[in-house]
């Protein structure tokens, strides 16, 4: 099960690399593709993300979105 | 201060003392000085009548550098705020005043002259006409420059400043010196509370949900907009000058000399009239009251009314490059001044009028 | 720019804080103070105090700061960030207030305001980025240089018998009676990050309970002044800058 995932802007993405040596998890890797800016932005390279944060919190351009599965409400 | 029975609150004040209770009166909620002759009684005065004013922000600063620019942050924020120092001090004030008059910061900024130049002497001297007309810091900016006379006009240009500088958004400027400083007189003050508290949407309160933030900042980085602001701070000095000049004419019916003289020399030049005119030489008298904005069209409506013109300062001619560029060449402009701390006596004054009064123009 | 995207199932556990601007930043990549901004701003947005908050931003790589800050700012003369903080807080004693600088403009020109700010206890945040170099110039030597930093105006190493040495201020301001909370933080690590999170919390706090100055020092890094990657910049600060400037409390509550 896919327990984390992250959303990158990727025009705002300046490919400074800060998020992947952050990332515990060894999930990002510079995209092949160009933004605007003609950076190689960031971006899941596989499905191991837990939506720690970590590679949220460095990001000195807060390009990074991070989601986590939603928690099961508990039962009454 | 004091009950005056509905009486006018006539007292008899120093300078610096009857401008920092004006202050006061004119609703002034800060104060950042820093101790310099001949100017220290304000920040004297306002630190003793502190605690009757507990609303009222007074602070001595480790430097005029460091208060002129609390005086930027406290005018960013809304207050009305004084600032004042003399000479050598107000040099180093001259870049937080640029940046004041970008920002388009209102406040009032009080120059005691002493000569100079460099450390140069505690007497007085009107040697800084130039830095605060023709704007002393970098960049085109004006200030708007009061020239009082006297010591109650020590305490109406607070008030007048005050109101000035929050209608335009601009710093102004009280161009006073060391002897009105020091000088007693009799002096009316004003009522508290007769100068409405600013209340200013600009100034940063506190982003409200309901508004954009709001920034004070001189940074104009793309040389479009840097235009464009200095296009509209050029605006606003015409209308300025369009609007508020100040200026007395004595004497000037059916004088033959004009007398052009500010603050303290156009009191000397008073007498100098007595004397001339004891001895039949006709001699009126123009001062300039707002010295920004210079009162151009006054002096050239006497162009053709008499033969010479005598600017008299304590400096080696300041304001006189002003009144040539108001006559145009029309009539002779002669200067006579004393620098470095002397003061012209009314015979010295006579004595060159006399050498220019009824003279044949020159071929 | 807001991203309203959310993959099903999932929620969002963080974002940019609101009180951050969409502007894109013009800091080189992988420079410190985008992290910086983004944690002030995050707990504004956590502390609900954006409409009670007055920035002052210095002269420096910082000097647009208020682009991205979304709460009223001033935009102070070159090293007088401290003196503007202290007219605005005067005037609004109710509202935060902090001073944001770099060490060009705190800890050169800016070091009379300064000594003096922290020595009235004025209360205050000063935050000062100490990446030991002009990054906004082009990498001069600041005072904060290192011995042995080679910088565009030090291009054979700083050298301490014509440069002097690199200047300790936080030091200094840490021995005056008016600081309350003087601290020594970096962003180069997601710890870091959330250490220096809680440095601003309290400081804010502290300033509300009328202290005293609060001072952090953010020892960061500049890539493109020290001519690195952002990642080796970050090894370099690890290796260099801290063992010069020990992050840590230097004055904090009992």
């Amino acid at each position: 099960m896919i327990r984390g995932t992250i959303v990158v802007a990727q025009d705002i993405c300046k490919a400074c690399e800060l998020c992947i040596a952050a990332c515990p998890q060894d999930c990002l890797e510079l995209s092949p593709n160009l933004n605007i800016k003609g950076y190689h932005y960031v971006q899941l390279k596989n499905d191991t993300c837990t939506g720690c944060v970590n590679c949220a919190i460095v990001c000195p351009d807060s390009a990074i979105t991070v989601y986590r599965q939603a928690k099961k409400p508990k039962a009454a | 201060m004091g009950n005056t029975n509905g009486n006018p609150d006539v007292r008899l004040m120093k300078g610096n003392e009857a401008l920092a209770e004006a202050a006061l009166r004119a609703g002034m909620k800060a104060y950042f000085g820093y101790p310099i002759t001949p100017q220290s009684e304000v920040l004297e005065y306002l630190t003793a009548h502190g605690p009757e004013h507990p609303e009222v922000v007074i602070l001595q600063a480790e430097s005029e550098v460091a208060a002129i620019n609390m005086i930027y942050g406290a005018s960013g924020a809304g207050a009305r705020v004084m600032i004042t120092s003399s000479s050598p001090g107000i040099s180093l004030m001259m870049e937080g005043i640029s940046y004041m008059a970008s920002a388009q910061l209102p406040a009032l900024i009080v120059n005691v002259q002493r000569g100079g130049p460099g450390l140069g002497t505690i007497q007085p001297s009107q040697g800084d006409y130039f830095q605060a007309v023709k704007g002393g810091g970098h960049g085109d900016y004006r200030l708007i420059v009061l020239a009082p006379a006297s010591v109650q006009e020590m305490v109406d240009h607070v008030f007048e400043g005050f109101r000035l500088s929050e209608k335009y958004r601009n710093p102004a400027m009280i161009l006073a010196d060391g002897a009105l400083g020091q000088m007693m007189e009799k002096v009316v003050l004003p009522p508290a509370g007769s100068l409405a508290p600013p209340d200013f949407a600009w100034a940063t309160s506190g982003k409200s949900s309901t508004r954009d933030r709001n920034v004070v900042t001189s940074l104009f980085i793309q040389p479009e907009r840097m235009e464009q602001i200095n296009l509209a701070l050029q605006a606003k000095y015409r209308t300025i000058e369009e609007a508020e000049v100040r200026c007395e004419s004595i004497g000037m019916d059916d004088a033959d000399v004009a007398l052009v003289a500010f603050g303290l020399t156009s009191r000397i030049c008073q007498k100098t009239m007595e004397l001339a005119r004891a001895k039949g030489i006709k001699v009126g008298l123009i001062r300039p009251i707002t010295l920004f904005p210079f009162p151009y069209t006054v002096v050239r409506s006497y162009v053709d009314r008499v033969e010479a013109f005598l600017t008299v300062e304590m400096n080696a001619g300041q304001m006189v490059e002003d009144v040539r560029l108001a006559v145009e060449g029309n009539r002779p402009v002669h200067f006579t001044g004393r620098m470095g701390g002397m003061i012209p006596t009314p015979e010295e004054i006579l004595a060159k009028v006399e050498t220019i009064v009824h003279q044949p123009a020159k071929a | 720019m807001e991203n309203t995207f959310i993959p099903v199932g999932m929620e969002v556990v963080y974002k940019k804080p609101q009180t951050l601007t969409d502007t894109p930043m013009h800091y080189c990549p992988g420079c410190g103070h985008g992290v910086i901004h983004k944690i002030l701003m995050e707990v504004i947005d956590e502390m609900g105090i954006q409409s009670e908050t007055i920035g002052v931003a210095p002269v420096g790589c910082s000097v647009f700061a208020y682009d991205y800050m979304n709460v009223d700012m001033q935009e102070a003369a070159h090293g007088r960030a401290s003196a503007v903080a202290t007219g605005v807080k005067r005037v609004r004693p109710d509202k935060f207030v902090y001073s944001y600088q770099g060490d060009g403009d705190l800890a050169a020109i800016g070091t009379g305001e300064t000594i003096h700010t922290v020595n009235r206890g004025e209360n205050i945040l000063m935050l000062f980025v100490n990446n030991g170099i002009y990054g906004m110039t082009g990498g001069q030597m600041a005072p904060t240089s290192l011995l042995g930093m080679k910088t565009s105006t030090s291009p054979f190493g700083r050298e301490a018998s014509t440069m002097g040495y690199p200047l300790k201020i936080t030091e200094l301001v840490a021995q005056l009676p008016g600081a309350y909370y003087v601290t020594r933080q970096s962003v180069h690590t997601t710890a870091n990050v959330r250490k220096l999170k809680k440095a601003i919390e309290a400081s804010f706090r502290y300033q509300k309970e009328k202290k005293g100055t609060c001072f952090i020092e953010v020892v960061s890094n500049c890539p493109s002044g020290w001519k690195m990657t952002p990642i080796e910049a970050n090894e370099w600060l690890e290796k260099n800058m801290f063992p010069y400037y020990p992050l840590g409390d230097l004055k904090a509550p009992k």
